[in-house]
């Protein structure tokens, strides 16, 4: 594998009408490490990821991807990268093993090999219970792990996983993340696009943040958390009465505190468990009754508000399908 | 407070050590070749049909209960008795069942293409339009099932044509070859219209008028003349009328090249679009 960059980018568009899905990015993506896309809804990863995966032409701008131009060789591009999409892609109505023997075929495997790694890709994705029932009876997180089995059927060079767990359940959620992390280990390389910080940082070695189609931040996940002011801890109350002075004393415990909308409810920048474990004990030696508590890093939404002042709002509805 | 899942057997998880192992252990074959992409998908095809009979039902129920229901219904009325009318309608019906197949051939293609599997398809490093060419392959045998079971209903409701199985073979098979250049026009449309539901409807828009404003059902002559003058050009009619003659005797061997020369038309026209929006996306 050379040194040179996974991929590089340099002032992307894509627009649809309107809409300016893509508007003038710029991006390096060094071989060997994963890079995080974060977004929310309508921010332009998919277009991006398709721009990249030479599904789609931008309207200006250049990319090379493993070296290749993906305009002028697209076929290079393509003898090296792999695509999990954002809506499942592997086809339903064939079933798991089916599926992955279509892919590694279609790259070139011989029979028999490609019925051997069918069988060791099922076992190692979980999936060998499961992997002669159709792909439409299995849930969300299977079909995931199916859908990033398909896109290691034969190893790429760079992989792209768009919204890898968004809709799963938090244990298939964290299936899904040991599978790449154990990619990862394995030296693959990654462009991951997601809505979560969450995600982001645990897999993630650089990220960008993108909105409205611009990379608005970009870093490694401590310099983005950082930049954002840590996480909160969230405390609801018993009662809300004692709210004001439960903000007195964290106030003077931790830091500024927020009221939430919530009247029993207030929260406070603070990102070190010991000192949250320390307010909550000082609220109770103070008699002012807990229900509950966490500790939670920064959302999305909260990046977004310190980064460029305005929520996140969701751009538009998804539709069932990208064209 | 764990909440188990239903299908907790199914949903083991992966095993990180062996998707470690698999991923660092599989070697780089040179890619599929056109022909052999082509036919990998078209076995793909093949899988669906077995898996997705409901597909091939659809469409042949609507003909085999216009066969029983026109044969006993209308049958005496039309055409003096059952059985005469039995050997008028079938090889008509055999036009109509799988013509309409072909509609479903457009659906599957924009099920592809809208949903994530598509997206798949063409980031691979492989002859673009493979999936396409492959689909067809697969279509053609649907096409073919749909139009040997309405052969095999006709034979079980006494259809004994004078040309026997070689006039049914050779019928199915211009039957066939027509619609595999009609299914170019649905998938085209495939690729114009959003969803598949839209494909359907637009397709069966198009495709009823023209199999019912034709010669499948009544005779012509019986008709205003403003309609028979267009029953008269309807290439469904005179695809009827070839494989009416094929089985009872008496083909018009001009019709036979009208068909051809309208499958090769149609050919020309919709397999490049088709191609073109494709490679497009
Ligand atoms: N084929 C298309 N035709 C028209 N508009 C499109 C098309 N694809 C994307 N868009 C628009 O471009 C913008 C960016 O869409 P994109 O799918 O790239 O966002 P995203 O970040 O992937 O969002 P999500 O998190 O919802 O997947 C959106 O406003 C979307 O409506
Ligand atoms: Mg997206």
């Amino acid at each position: 594998m050379n040194s040179s960059p996974a991929i590089e980018a340099s002032g992307l568009f894509k627009s649809f009408g309107e809409t300016k899905a893509v508007n003038g990015v710029d991006l390096v993506v060094q071989s060997g490490s994963v890079y995080g896309i974060l977004g929310p809804n309508g921010a332009g990863k998919t277009t991006l990821i398709r721009i990249l995966a030479t599904l789609l032409r931008p309207d200006a701008g250049e990319a090379r991807v493993l070296g290749h131009n993906i305009l002028t060789d697209p076929d290079a591009v393509r003898a090296g990268i792999s695509l999990t999409g954002q809506f499942a892609s592997v086809d339903e109505d064939l079933t798991g093993r089916e599926n992955l023997i279509l892919i590694g075929r279609l790259l070139g495997m011989g029979r028999p090999a490609v019925k051997a790694r069918a069988a060791e890709l099922l076992d190692a994705f979980g999936l060998s219970d499961a992997g002669n029932r159709l792909v439409k009876t299995y849930s969300g997180g299977m079909r995931r792990r199916l859908d990033i089995a398909a896109s290691v059927v034969v190893t790429p060079d760079l992989m792209f996983l768009d919204e890898p767990t968004t809709g799963l359940d938090p244990r298939s959620r964290n299936q899904v993340w040991e599978i790449i992390r154990a990619l990862v280990d394995g030296g693959a390389t990654i462009l991951l696009c997601t809505q979560y910080l969450q995600e982001a940082d645990e897999l993630a070695d650089g990220i960008a943040v993108v909105d409205h189609g611009r990379v608005i931040a970009e870093g490694t996940p401590a310099q983005l958390k950082a930049s954002v002011g840590a996480g909160a801890l969230s405390v609801r109350l018993f009662d809300a009465v004692d709210r004001s002075e439960a903000a007195g004393l964290l106030e003077k415990l931790v830091g500024a505190v927020t009221l939430e909308a919530d009247p029993a409810s207030l929260s406070v920048a603070c990102s070190d468990a010991h000192r949250a474990a320390s307010a909550i004990a000082g609220l109770a030696r103070s008699g002012i009754g807990v229900a509950d508590f966490s500790l939670g890093q920064p959302s999305l939404d909260e990046v977004f508000l310190a980064l460029t002042g305005h929520p996140a709002e969701d751009a538009e509805p998804v539709e069932g399908g990208v064209r | 407070m764990n909440v188990e899942p239903t299908n907790r057997s199914d949903n083991a998880g992966a095993d990180e050590a062996a998707v470690r192992r698999a991923i660092t252990s599989s070697p780089r074959p040179a890619p599929a070749g056109r022909v052999s992409a082509a036919i990998t998908f078209g076995w793909r095809g093949m899988l669906k049909v077995k898996h997705v009979p409901e597909q091939l039902m659809d469409v042949t129920i609507t003909p085999v209960m216009f066969v029983l229901m026109f044969t006993y219904l209308f049958g005496g009325a039309v055409a003096g008795s059952t059985a005469e009318y039995l050997d008028y309608i079938l090889p008509g019906i055999l036009v109509m069942s799988v013509v309409f197949t072909t509609v479903y051939s457009g659906v599957a293609l924009n099920t592809d293409v809208t949903k994530g599997v598509g997206d798949r398809f063409r980031s691979l490093p492989i002859w673009r339009p493979a999936p396409l060419v492959g689909a067809l392959i697969g279509d053609s045998l649907r096409y073919f099932l749909a139009g040997f079971v309405i052969l095999v209903l006709g034979l079980a409701l006494g259809f004994r044509p004078d040309n026997g199985i070689v006039g049914m073979a050779a019928a199915l098979g211009l039957v066939v070859v027509f619609s595999f250049a009609l299914s170019w026009v649905f998938t085209t449309l495939g690729l114009l219209l959003r969803t598949p539901a839209a494909v359907l409807n637009a397709g069966f828009l198009g495709i009823f008028p023209l199999t019912f404003v034709s010669n499948v059902f009544v005779d012509p002559s019986t008709l205003p003349d403003w309609l028979q003058s267009f029953v008269k050009v309807n290439p469904i009619s005179i695809l009827a009328g070839v494989s009416r003659g094929l089985m009872h005797g008496g083909v018009d061997r001009n019709d036979v090249y009208i068909v051809l020369a309208v499958a090769v038309g149609l050919t020309a026209v919709f397999a490049p679009l088709t191609t073109r929006l494709y490679r497009r996306g």
